[in-house]
């Protein structure tokens, strides 16, 4: 990985949107499933909208460009936004790689990566700058 | 004729925190000519430099995909919605 990681305040996600991420990221294994997940105006995470990866790959995602198209379109129609952008890796850590790095043109919102090669599974949180990681203690709440 | 143009967040610090701009143009090729003399360093986020739109850049005019009708050349009418959309993509390889 290159850049490196500064520990941020803790981030907090509801663990039944925790469940239907790790859910949808079972259900399609051993493909990396994707997704994002909305905010509501006061910025706490209210849905979980998972994405067809198109590249149906263990090893890569690319969101379907129309559902993403769609997702967005459906943010900005509820007054959402967004908040997160999820991903799994089937066998590797939880972590940012080289191509997660490369490819974050999302500077604002969390990326959220769901490892499940260990049991229990579990969601990591970062934000990727500039190539630059940070990761932020991602609690999990009633 | 000026059309909406829809600004995905990682490009809004070039315009200025706007989420949304009118721009003239009857293409989206002229549209993009016009955004980046109002929004410096803006195309070159949108295009490279033989001026064809980036691989991990996608463009919507209304509801459709401009990489299924004309590409950059994709003519522009009074009331469309031009939407920019930067890929979500990566993996762990």
């Amino acid at each position: 990985m290159s850049g490196s990681r500064h520990l941020r305040p803790e981030v907090r996600l509801p663990s039944a949107m925790a469940s239907e991420i790790l859910n949808h990221c079972q259900s399609v294994r051993p493909e990396e499933a994707c997704g994002l997940v909305a905010a509501d105006s006061k910025g706490e995470p209210v849905a979980i909208i998972p994405v067809t990866n198109a590249l149906h790959s263990p090893v890569r995602y690319q969101m379907e460009t129309r559902e993403q198209f769609d997702a967005m379109k459906r943010l900005r129609r509820e007054g959402w936004s967004l908040w997160a952008i999820f991903h799994s890796h089937p066998h590797s850590e939880p972590a940012p790689s080289p191509t997660d790095i490369r490819l974050a043109f999302y500077p604002d919102c969390h990326y959220l990566i769901a490892g499940l090669g260990t049991d229990p599974p579990v969601i990591r949180c970062f934000t990727i700058v500039d190539g630059k990681v940070s990761e932020s203690p991602l609690r999990l709440i009633s | 004729m000026a059309v909406v143009v829809r600004i995905p967040t990682p490009l809004r610090k070039l315009t200025g925190n706007q989420n949304e701009v009118r721009e003239e143009g009857g293409t989206i090729r002229e549209i993009l000519k016009n955004l980046e003399s109002h929004y410096p360093g803006i195309g070159e986020r949108l295009a490279d430099e033989s001026g064809e739109l980036r691989r991990f850049i996608n463009i919507y005019v209304n509801e459709e995909d401009i990489r299924f009708r004309d590409g950059l050349d994709t003519a522009i009418k009074p009331g469309d919605e031009v939407s920019i959309i930067p890929a979500i993509a990566g993996g762990a390889k």
